[in-house]
């Protein structure tokens, strides 16, 4: 089972190193992990993805909440919630598949944003299930490198704040 | 004022009265503040001792134990004393020297990253960064470590934080902290439900873990068994929640533990687990726990219940508190004669299964079955029991009969070595007591330098090392699974202890015989002085 934690923690040093230790320790996966501050300085937003049976999911909650520098967690499935991520492919095309890629680009709201003879990036945001059908479609053109944000997440407006 | 003096005088609004630890330049500010006042300091021989002397004394006294040590090694020495206490959930505030502010991360001389090191062995770290953040990072330290699940906190304070002034010096009244707020009363709707269910109970039994003495509930737990008439099992760490010999204790659960215990446990409609983390030494199966019975898990950590074993009932808070209320409701209906009648057959199994020993020659070794029973009897009361780790604990969890005192032992991390500088904990925390340190050879070879600390502090402790050349427990082990081959257990050219005890001051008994091992005993109850005892068991003897 996959959940989504949106950990709110203490805007200190080294509490990321804390979390991402607690996974480590306690045989927890990790999937996805994602940091940044939120509207008030003093706290930062990790959002975190994971998977695991019941009792793990459970756990995984329990032991963040049990961290000091955690002020909050919340555990969302991702059909609860607005999920996006963002990822930039470096590419190389030639003459032929240039087209090709603008149109896959064209169809999938992926944008081209720098350029050179033979290589281009492309940058993608979108679900994570969209953005992995993207990079499917890529497969076919060689991509040079890549790199992907992991999930960000927000629960939906009509789950409310529990 | 400079911040040493600063953290001084924190420990004296927390009212430290002792500290153990050990020196090194990046402490010396702080020790050099601490020798202006009358806090006793206590140097002991090696630094995870100082973890060790402080639980120690952290578990009689119900203070919480304070070690300080230096930066670099002293600080990674510390790491297997702190961990042991985090595993049994002892408060302690440990301070690290570190070096000097700008260096760190430069790896210069004794430097090492000990807040990182002891990220998953302590409750919650500091690196103090700026001299004014002291008063309330000592505060927050105090309070976190011996409240909600209690666990040790490390304070690790560069040298020149030490040394700087601090603008204005004023200890919080309050704690602020958003992210920590303990449980500590129960939930009303969840005590309810326990009420509810054990008024159906017609074979409850209640197994009680070390949070009970954390927690200080010995005697709401007490008086909830008689009022309800409810057998006990123990946990290692709950040993002592009960006299031994109550009619209503059946003695430690688990693979270590007595037979009646385990079939007590199993054969019950309803388990109480009180502050007791359902791990694997105790409870062999978690996961099938529930497959007979109602399982009502009551502990002040959250994320314990449920861990192993998911409870029917899982109530949060702490058991002093939880109990209180518990007591108060009164409707203890009809089910007396029936859970009479399940006491009756409990007693019946302690009968039915008495526990298996092997022969021992009792002409040439001691039977520390005997031997510890024995001891127990004549040992005053409220004597405090400290077992080191190995066959000794077992033996020392089954046959050491706790009336009003105290047994202590490193239950969760199981760190050779614990007893001798515990014992001097306890000792120094309840210096009327009789306190006795029982351990292997191989346990005592890890901590004997602090000989020199007891004789040097002039803490009487008795010590009593059951010798018998090997490293019991693990010999045991190879015995039962694989097939005798006893690798890694010889301990040969163990120094001789008489020489030991003379090189120390110390008075020195020897028992390699039961007759000798009685006049052992009567010996060792007359002497109050630090007495060396050694006690010659069969190699061959097990714990099962």
């Amino acid at each position: 089972m996959k959940r989504i934690y949106s950990v709110l923690v203490e805007n200190h040093a080294g509490v990321l190193s804390k979390v991402a230790g607690l996974f480590s320790r306690r045989n927890f996966n990790i999937d996805s992990l994602v940091v940044g501050e939120t509207n008030s300085k003093d706290v930062s937003c990790m959002t975190i993805v994971s998977s695991g049976d019941e009792r793990t999911i459970e756990q995984i909650e329990k032991q963040l909440n049990k961290k000091l520098d955690v002020i909050k967690v919340k555990t969302f499935k991702e059909s609860m919630s607005i999920c996006r991520e963002l990822t930039l492919l470096k590419v190389r095309y030639n003459r032929e598949n240039r087209r090709d890629i603008m149109e896959n680009c064209d169809i999938m709201k992926a944008q081209i944003v720098d350029m050179s003879k033979n290589m281009m990036i492309i940058q993608i945001c979108d679900t994570p299930e969209r953005v992995g059908v993207f990079i499917e479609m890529l497969r076919t053109v060689s991509i040079v490198e890549m790199a992907r944000t992991g999930t960000v997440a927000l629960t939906k407006c009509c789950e409310g704040d529990k | 004022m400079n911040g040493s003096e600063a953290i001084v005088k924190c420990l004296l609004e927390e009212k430290v009265d002792v500290v153990f630890g050990y020196s090194g330049v990046a402490i010396a500010p702080f020790y050099d503040a601490l020798g202006e006042t009358n806090v006793k300091q206590i140097l002991i021989r090696t630094e995870q001792n100082a973890a060790h002397c402080a639980s120690g004394y952290a578990r009689i006294s119900g203070k919480v134990g304070v070690c300080a040590v230096t930066s670099g090694p002293g600080a990674t020495n510390l790491i297997t004393g702190i961990a042991t206490a985090y595993a049994d959930s002892i408060p302690l505030v440990c301070i690290t020297g570190q070096v000097n502010s700008e260096l760190i991360g430069s790896d210069v001389f004794q430097e090492a990253d000990i807040t990182g090191a002891a990220e998953s062995f302590v409750k919650y770290s500091y690196l103090i960064r700026d001299v004014n953040d002291i008063p309330r990072i000592m505060k927050e330290a105090f309070y976190i470590a011996n409240t909600g699940r209690k666990g040790p906190v490390l304070i690790d304070v560069p040298i020149d934080v030490q040394q700087q002034e601090i603008s204005k010096f004023s200890y919080p009244e309050k704690i602020n902290m958003r992210t920590y707020k303990p449980t500590v009363e129960g939930n009303a709707v969840q005590i309810k439900k326990v009420v509810k269910e054990l008024a159906k109970a017609t074979r409850p039994i209640i197994c009680v873990g070390g949070g009970v003495h954390l927690s200080g509930a010995v005697d709401e737990i007490r008086k909830f068994v008689k009022d309800n008439c409810i057998p006990v099992v123990s946990t290692m760490m709950g040993i002592g929640v009960m006299a031994s010999e109550d009619p209503y204790y059946f003695g430690m659960v688990g693979n270590n533990g007595r037979p009646c215990a385990n079939r007590a446990l199993n054969e019950s409609d309803l388990l109480l687990m009180v502050g007791a983390r359902v791990a694997d030494r105790a409870v062999n199966r978690p996961d099938l726990i529930t497959e007979n019975k109602v399982l009502i898990h009551i502990d002040v950590d959250p994320a314990e219940i449920g861990k192993n074993a998911g409870p029917n009932i899982p109530l949060v808070g702490d058991i002093k508190h939880i109990f209180k209320k518990i007591n108060e409701f009164e409707d203890k209906e009809d089910l007396i004669h029936e859970r009479t009648e399940w006491i009756k057959t409990l007693n019946q199994y302690k009968v039915d299964m008495p526990e298996k020993r092997p022969e021992i020659d009792t002409d040439k070794y001691v039977d520390p079955m005997q031997f510890l029973q024995n001891l127990s009897r004549k040992l005053p009361k409220d004597a405090i029991y400290v077992a080191d780790v190995g066959q000794n604990q077992i033996w020392s969890c089954r046959w050491h009969l706790v009336r009003e005192g105290r047994f202590l032992t490193s239950g969760g991390m199981g760190t050779m070595g614990y007893s001798i500088p515990a014992a001097f904990g306890a000792k120094y925390a309840a210096p009327k007591k009789k306190v006795v340190a029982v351990m292997g050879d191989g346990a005592f070879q890890m901590s004997m330098m602090e000989l020199s600390t007891m004789r040097q502090y002039g803490m009487n402790v008795a010590l009593i090392v059951f010798n018998n050349g090997y490293l019991g427990m693990v010999r045991e082990y190879q015995h039962y699974k694989l097939d005798d081959r006893y690798n890694m257990v010889e301990l040969h050219n163990t120094p001789k202890l008489d020489k030991i005890a003379e090189a120390y001051e110390m008075k020195y008994l020897r028992a390699s015989s039961q007759a000798e091992a009685e006049a052992l005993i009567d010996e060792l109850m007359k002497k109050d002085e630090c007495v060396l005892c050694e006690v010659v068991v069969d190699p061959m003897d097990l714990a099962k």
